[in-house]
């Protein structure tokens, strides 16, 4: 698939995240997003008055508020200015970073910030999931966002000690990362020695997906100021570019057009499409690092294999080699990743803004200790869906052909 | 500069008050083949529709992610879907950014909303109420209307023969529009006397509940021709946030809307409204809006919106010739075929309604209580 020129580069120019907990009880939620808000004002050194635009989104069905957008504008200092609410499920943080792309390059506006908050505390977050499937042919059946699927897709193909041994090694991964930010959610301080434990003794949720594999339900929120290239370089002394953005959908299982069981994940058609159309032959060479939306470990093993678009247990051995880990060669999450916090409409903007902090080298205790040139970061929602980010550091890079 | 962005075609489903024999998929699945059948577009992804912008609203289709439900209908596979939830006016301005862009060159936008599939639509737009303050004393949109329109009438002084005319305007122009909802001709003594529904604003003065859905086609300008030789170009757009306690704001003022509004002519080039729209498709729910929103829109002076209403320009056709949001479309599609109808205008399509030589219209949308989020596009041909 093509890529377009652009009408105008787009950079990030501020990033701002709250204190994500289980239960933000101390704030309400305009309170909360405000929080992101003033954080991200400050990080690009400009006031709201610069700001031209706001795009807002998260799920409803969380809270049970309707465009909630209205209400958060004494908090997102959306009054007097051109706001969008842009919504696409767990995917939505990325999509809105991807509205503010589009319409920052558009020319529409010069300084666009984009919101993404969720406060689970006030919902019911799997009844609010489930609730997204068809009330005639699958609610009944849909648990939320728990499958074991996947643990059993990699059991059945690499076997059970193997699999299960990645999985849970790749989890506690994760947790030392979480353990290094200070705005995750949940770390436990988990360590290498507690796998055969864990795997044995973590309460079963589906199949072998476990309590320890799945990701937190978080309240939090984050604001991610974007800009032109002109006022970008004006404003920041570190503008991360975004390079190119790719959204790939599909249909709920049960569609009107059949089913088609070897139909290619929509991970590793994002993945094919972007990499293709931007001349990126060997991303696991060319990316510096790699933020996942990772709602389960077994979701985030597998998931390397489709977005490296890697063949047989590549993707094992870069877990069980410590690759992934922050010191390694393709750090994955080094912010700990979904699996540590997940206020779900915030989730994918973190992604971004995550691989945006690495790039500026602005990550703190959780920075890759070597340079960071090109990330990548993913949005993973709805009935399987995709949002895939490309930052670089500079503006250098040549189109493809 | 960025590419100029041209509708290609538009489709919508009829609007009526109860669409029970269809679901919303079905809804837009007709509206989406009908753009095809106009058009011969297509979903490849070098030259064709790769990307979709869809509006809907989890709470009115009780469903978390409303637009996983349509994916299939609108062609979302294995390409972009993204839904903006809110007035589906910002849904086709979205469209059109990502054109501008250079991300896409053909977009497709399409919308859908069954008020019908609510216990009341009035449930729904509470919940849009923070549940500190407001949501407990039972404010919702019609609610939030009403305050409005005591607000306005005390400010402008619109009387209750004005606020019937506009009513019976809507009923005289949907009579000619077979999509229209709300077809059945009204006097003004009729208004005038139907019931309280929410003090000031009278049965008669609301428009209908509606369920329907809309698409529309863009394209960028060097590709529209594939598809049409009728294009119709977005010329000028902008959309605002008012606050959202009815304290802080003053609900009369139109902060909103002339906010928009003023720089949407900015980007159209359009040095004053009065006189500058041969087409004018006014987002008015209720009755006191096509007054007071044609103040916002500068269409008339500050607090003549009444006079306005009775100089003689609504027998021209010229406003809400598709019978306006009064004659019946669903939430969050007002805007969307607001803007609808001014394409059709513009292409010269619109049959008995026909605004002869319409050149330029301009489309209004709004989102949340007493219009706090306003949204003005002008569209030329």
């Amino acid at each position: 698939m093509k890529k377009h020129k652009k009408n105008r580069n787009v950079a990030i120019i501020g990033i701002g995240q709250t204190h994500h907990s289980s239960h933000r009880e101390d704030v309400n939620q305009p309170e909360m997003i405000h929080e992101a808000v003033e954080r991200a004002l400050k990080d690009a050194g400009i006031g709201i008055e610069d700001v031209d635009a706001l795009v807002h989104g998260n799920m409803e069905l969380f809270e049970m508020v309707h465009q909630p957008d209205l209400w958060h504008v004494i908090g997102t200092g959306g009054y007097g200015k051109a706001c969008y609410r842009v919504t696409t499920g767990g995917t939505t943080g990325a999509t809105i970073v991807g509205v503010g792309d589009n319409i920052v390059a558009s020319g529409l506006h010069d300084i666009v910030m984009i919101i993404g908050f969720e406060k689970q505390q006030e919902g019911h977050t799997t009844g609010g999931i489930t609730n997204m499937a068809d009330p005639l042919w699958a609610r009944n059946l849909q648990t939320g966002a728990l499958t074991g699927a996947t643990a059993e897709k990699t059991i059945n193909e690499f076997g059970a000690d193997r699999a299960k041994r990645a999985a849970m090694r790749l989890r506690v991964t994760l947790d030392k990362h979480a353990s290094l930010n200070p705005h995750a959610h949940r770390n436990f301080g988990l360590d290498y020695d507690q796998i055969d434990d864990l795997m044995v003794n973590s309460p079963q949720l589906v199949g072998e997906l476990r309590l320890i594999h799945m990701c937190s339900q978080s309240d939090g929120a984050v604001a991610i100021i974007l800009a032109c290239e002109e006022k970008a370089k004006k404003i920041s002394k570190k503008p991360v570019w975004i390079r190119d953005h790719v959204t790939v959908h599909r249909e709920e299982t049960f569609n009107m057009f059949g089913i088609n069981e070897n139909q290619e994940v929509t991970h590793h058609n994002a993945a094919r499409k972007l990499f293709g159309r931007n001349g990126i032959t060997n991303p696991r060479e060319y990316f510096d690092v790699f933020e996942m939306y990772d709602p389960s470990s077994w979701w985030g093993l597998d998931w390397l294999r489709e977005f490296l678009q890697l063949e047989g247990d590549e993707h094992l051995k870069m877990v069980e080699n410590d690759e992934v880990s922050i010191n390694g060669s393709f750090p994955l999450n080094p912010s700990g990743g979904v699996i540590s916090t997940n206020p779900i409409g915030a989730t994918a903007a973190l992604r971004v803004a995550e691989a945006a902090l690495q790039v500026r080298g602005d990550a703190g205790a959780h920075q890759i200790p070597r340079e960071v040139k090109h990330a990548l970061a993913s949005g993973f929602g709805g009935t399987f869906w995709t949002v895939l980010f490309m930052l670089e550091k500079d503006l250098d890079w040549q189109e493809a052909e | 500069m960025a590419r100029r962005v041209a509708v290609c075609a538009v489709a919508q489903t009829g609007f009526v008050s109860n669409m029970w024999q269809k679901r919303f998929q079905q809804m837009c699945f007709e509206t989406v083949e009908s753009i095809v059948k106009q058009t011969g577009v297509d979903w490849n992804e070098e030259t064709g529709i790769r990307n979709i912008v869809t509006c809907s609203d989890d709470v009115f289709d009780a469903r978390t992610i409303s637009d996983n439900g349509i994916t299939d209908a609108v062609g979302a596979h294995f390409r972009g879907e993204e839904k903006t939830a809110q007035d589906g006016i910002n849904a086709i301005a979205y469209a059109m950014a990502c054109i501008m862009s250079g991300h896409d060159d053909v977009v497709l936008v399409v919308g859908h909303t069954k008020e019908s599939q609510t216990e009341s639509r009035n449930m729904c737009s509470n919940l849009a109420f923070d549940p500190f303050y407001c949501r407990d004393l039972g404010l919702d949109f019609e609610k939030g209307a009403a305050l409005q329109a005591r607000a306005y009438a005390l400010k402008s002084g619109i009387s209750e023969t004005q606020l019937a005319k506009a009513v019976v305007n809507a009923r005289r122009n949907a009579a000619k529009n077979p999509l229209a909802n709300a077809r059945e001709l009204v006097t003004v003594e009729q208004v005038v006397n139907s019931p309280m529904l929410c003090d000031p604003i009278r049965a008669l003065h609301a428009y209908p509940v509606s369920d329907g859905a809309v698409a529309m086609l863009l394209a960028a300008e060097d590709k529209y021709k594939e598809y049409t030789d009728k294009p119709v170009w977005l010329t000028g757009w902008s959309n605002c946030m008012d606050s959202y306690f009815f304290g802080d704001r003053d609900l009369a003022s139109n902060f909103s809307l002339k906010k928009a509004s003023a720089a949407a002519l900015k980007m159209a080039g359009v040095s004053d409204a009065k006189g500058a729209f041969d087409v004018v498709e006014i987002n008015d729910a209720y009755a006191y809006q096509l007054a007071m929103w044609a103040e916002g829109l500068g269409l008339c002076d500050e607090n003549k919106g009444g006079e306005w209403i009775e100089s003689g320009i609504l027998e021209t056709g010229k406003i809400n010739p598709s019978g306006g949001m009064l004659a019946g479309n669903p939430i969050m599609l007002g805007g969307l075929a607001r803007a609808a109808e001014a394409v059709i205008q513009l292409r010269g399509e619109a049959g008995e309604r026909q605004v002869a030589g319409a050149k330029r219209a301009v489309a209004q949308g709004t989102t949340g209580p007493a219009g706090q989020h306003q949204a003005v596009m002008i569209l030329e041909n």
